[in-house]
């Protein structure tokens, strides 16, 4: 580990070299919009939202998954930043049935908080309409696919921390869909332990506990970072 | 056939350059021995038109005329022009016959004492077969891809056994750095670099990976490769294994290629068994094993992360690079990842010296690259010429043209992530730069040529249906990007689409290139993007008159729109 200097929108910062660029950035209250990334879970890779300009590279790189280095000089916002993470999140609304005012998580949900801040009140995408069924087999909890945006937080946090594995992907591309164990009704599944974590990491309303109205499901995965840092101790 | 004694000694084991010459020189005898050698293609076009049939009748035949002394019929590789399939060589004098049913065997065998049988005769001397330049088909299929004796005769494991016995690996490595050459997967990256990158990893475990999971559209080099020279591909990976310190080898092939997957698997255990894979090959401490594992169809999986996730047993999902896998790849261990073809050509390299091989091709781009020549050209099959050869001495030359009169329009190369390179550049030169610079991509080597009954637009269509339901799913900007640019198009064809969804494809092909994970995602825009930039005025007569020039979403001149319903 060495400790590096580099400027992010001309700022300068140092950080370790084994931290991220979104890391650094947000240590110093930089903000990168993110959806798929949470502290304590692995990284993904996968939404696409925390693009940032590195000079020397001609390639957009993803903050979450791009280590700082020394003299790295990083952009976070542009005109063109700005225009591909409003594209990202309208091909979000335009992929599910996101239907704000009925919606458990309506006021504490990542994606309508994303949209916000990019000042997004209508997306110019057609809507794809997909049909998707609700599983509301579990006893405690329901998943509502139509507010899925395949962030994977929950197959994470129940692989990688409860270590149940009982969520997965199934399928390829616009077909691809969230399954557990091996495509069971959720409530039929030997190997979920309904300790309720998927539900407390899902960005959106898609994971949500029983018996929660519009606008009443608030998620709380402050959880994570400590169990994270607990384990390490112990060990 | 005899085994030589004092490689009974060893068990069949091959140690040395000696072992191997004593091979070559007992297959000589044999050869020396018949009169005459009958090669029948048994790759997957000439199976398909009952090759297998025909070498029955010509074993038949032969043997009903008790000439089976003199007369050797075997099974044996792509000749290229597999639009004229079943292919069958007669050796010497190499004459070719094409469509050969099983009645012909008995014309066949008279024509060994009368002369050949001019029905059935291929002109030989026609550009197709004498513009070509074959250094990775460099046996023109006259060896049988199942006996490894063939392969010694010609050559083989020479390449294995003097890198083993007499160079170091950094020597290794140094001849692949010379020679020049680039990585035949489509990208072009320096193999050379790519070894001494993987070399230079500490690890106590390195893997050596053959990338077979060809999924162009129109694509089949690998797979005629892999079919014909299966010793060829493992003796350059031994190579690699040895040259990076690696053990372990995956052939990683797609399970629709079922003959290819037989024949690599045969040709694992036939250099087993004589010792040129598995421990102490050559007697020295090098050893290296290849086991195959099957794709299941996914194109994504040709991608080298989602390839490495596919063989540890995950989903074929990629993952952002860097991380490369020449760092951490299998199992977070250094990997080398290269494709078919880029292995076939190491055996010759060390063989004959990476100077030899810099003198092929251009200055950036060296050596031959094969090419899968399909669609509206008169001699479709595989082809192999030296890089930097003109796009018109392959279609018109090789090719034989457009059949029928009609007119070339454009030439799709690289695949869903490349383009289409119309008429004005056809005496481009194709190499790696140039390709790109002309908004395509060299791709593995899928060639498909199309003509004035191609609608340019139709063709965009296909490929982002193809990237559409190939997308793993993983980043939004494929999952999703792919479909509304495939419904956009669709709304093209039907003459329902305005110059706004014009503008806002474009948008859409933007963000999705650079905003994609994978290289099929920021490839995807590709075939928009290039046929946009040489054939806007079809988008346009689509849009705007809502016709389709080349007939192919309506008749000629007719309303591509759909008839409003009368009910």
């Amino acid at each position: 580990m060495r400790v590096v200097t580099l400027s992010i929108n001309g700022q300068h910062l140092s950080g370790r070299n084994d931290e991220s660029v979104l890391q650094v950035a947000r240590a110093h209250n930089i903000d990168i919009p993110t959806l798929c990334q949470l502290d304590g879970l692995s990284t993904w890779g996968g939404c696409r939202l925390c693009l940032v300009h590195v000079e020397g590279n001609n390639k957009l790189v993803p903050a979450c998954v791009t280590n700082v280095f020394e003299g790295m000089v990083v952009q976070t916002e542009s005109e063109r930043l700005a225009r591909y993470r409003r594209m990202i999140i309208e091909m979000l609304f335009s992929e599910g049935n996101h239907i704000c005012s009925v919606c458990v998580s309506n006021g504490n949900c990542e994606l309508q908080d994303a949209a916000q801040s990019q000042g997004i009140d209508h997306i110019s995408l057609p809507y794809l309409y997909p049909e998707r069924t609700v599983d509301a087999s579990h006893d405690r909890f329901t998943f509502d696919p139509n507010r899925c945006v395949l962030c994977t937080r929950c197959v994470r946090v129940c692989d990688e921390v409860e270590g149940a594995h009982t969520w997965d992907v199934a399928g390829r591309g616009i077909k691809a869909h969230l399954i557990t164990d091996l495509n069971q009704p959720w409530g039929e599944s030997s190997s979920c332990t309904s300790c309720g974590k998927c539900v407390q990491v899902c960005p959106t309303g898609a994971l949500f506990e029983k018996g929660k109205g519009a606008g009443e499901m608030v998620k709380k995965n402050e959880f994570l970072v400590y169990l994270e840092e607990m384990r390490q101790k112990r060990s | 056939m005899q085994t030589p004694q004092h490689l009974d000694a060893k068990n069949g084991r091959i140690v040395n350059l000696d072992d191997l010459k004593t091979i070559a020189e007992q297959e000589a005898l044999l050869k020396s021995q018949l009169k005459h050698r009958i090669f029948v293609c048994m790759g997957t076009a000439c199976q398909s038109c009952q090759s297998a049939d025909v070498l029955d009748s010509l074993t038949r035949e032969v043997s009903t005329r008790g000439g089976q002394a003199e007369c050797l019929v075997t099974p044996g590789g792509c000749q290229g022009n597999c639009a004229e399939a079943p292919l069958v060589v007669v050796e010497p004098g190499g004459q070719l016959y094409r469509g050969v049913a099983p009645g012909d065997a008995a014309s066949v065998i008279d024509s060994l004492k009368t002369g050949p049988v001019k029905r059935l005769l291929c002109d030989t001397t026609a550009p197709f077969f004498t513009e070509q330049t074959r250094l990775v088909t460099e046996y023109r299929g006259l060896v049988n891809p199942e006996r490894i004796e063939d392969y010694i005769a010609v050559g083989g494991y020479i390449g294995l056994l003097t890198a083993v016995t007499e160079l170091t690996p950094d020597e290794v490595i140094q001849q692949v750095t010379r020679s020049g050459l680039r990585g035949r997967g489509g990208a072009g990256y320096p193999t050379g670099l790519k070894w001494s990158t993987v070399a230079k990893a500490v690890s106590e475990q390195k893997y050596v990976i053959c990338n077979a999971d060809e999924g162009d559209p129109g694509a089949f080099m690998n797979r005629s490769v892999l079919e014909d020279y299966p010793f060829r591909v493992l003796e350059g990976m031994a190579i690699a294994g040895y040259a990076l310190g690696a053990t372990q080898g995956y052939v990683y092939v797609r399970a629709e290629y079922p003959l290819a997957v037989k024949r690599i698997e045969k040709a694992i255990a036939g250099a087993q068994r004589h010792g040129l894979l598995g421990n102490n090959i050559a007697n020295t401490q090098f050893s290296f094993h290849v086991e195959v594992r099957l794709g299941a169809g996914a194109f994504v999986c040709g991608e080298e992360t989602a390839l490495i996730s596919s063989i540890e047993g995950g989903r074929g999902l990629p993952c952002p690079r860097p991380p490369y896998p020449a760092e951490s790849g299998l199992w977070g261990h250094p990997t080398l990842i290269n494709n078919v073809e880029t292995y076939t050509n190491i055996a010759p390299i060390i063989r004959n010296g990476g100077d030899w091989f810099a003198k092929i091709g251009t200055e950036k781009s060296k050596g031959t690259k094969t090419f899968a020549l399909s669609g509206r050209v008169k001699n479709t099959g595989l082809v192999e010429v030296p890089l930097g050869t003109t796009l018109r001495k392959i279609i018109f030359d090789i090719g034989g043209g457009v059949p029928e009169g009609h007119k070339f329009k454009a030439v799709q190369t690289g695949g869903p992530a490349g383009g289409c390179i119309p008429a004005e550049h056809l005496d481009a030169p194709i190499d790696y730069e140039s390709l790109q610079s002309l908004g395509s991509f060299m791709g593995s080597g899928g060639m498909i040529v199309m003509d004035d009954t191609s609608c340019m637009v139709d063709v965009a269509k296909f490929f982002m249906d193809f990237c559409a339901t190939e997308s793993c799913g993983k980043c939004i900007p494929c999952r999703v990007g792919t479909v509304h640019m495939r419904d956009i198009l669709n709304k093209i064809t039907t003459g329902e689409a305005s110059l706004e969804d014009l503008a806002q494809l474009e948008e859409l092909c933007d963000m999705v290139k650079y905003t994609s994970l994978c290289g099929l995602g920021q490839g995807a825009p590709n075939p928009v993007l290039s046929t946009l930039r040489y054939f806007k005025d079809e988008y346009m007569a689509h849009i705007i008159d809502h016709l389709c020039p080349a007939g192919v979403c309506a008749g000629k001149g007719q309303d591509i729109r759909r008839p409003a319903c009368v009910l």
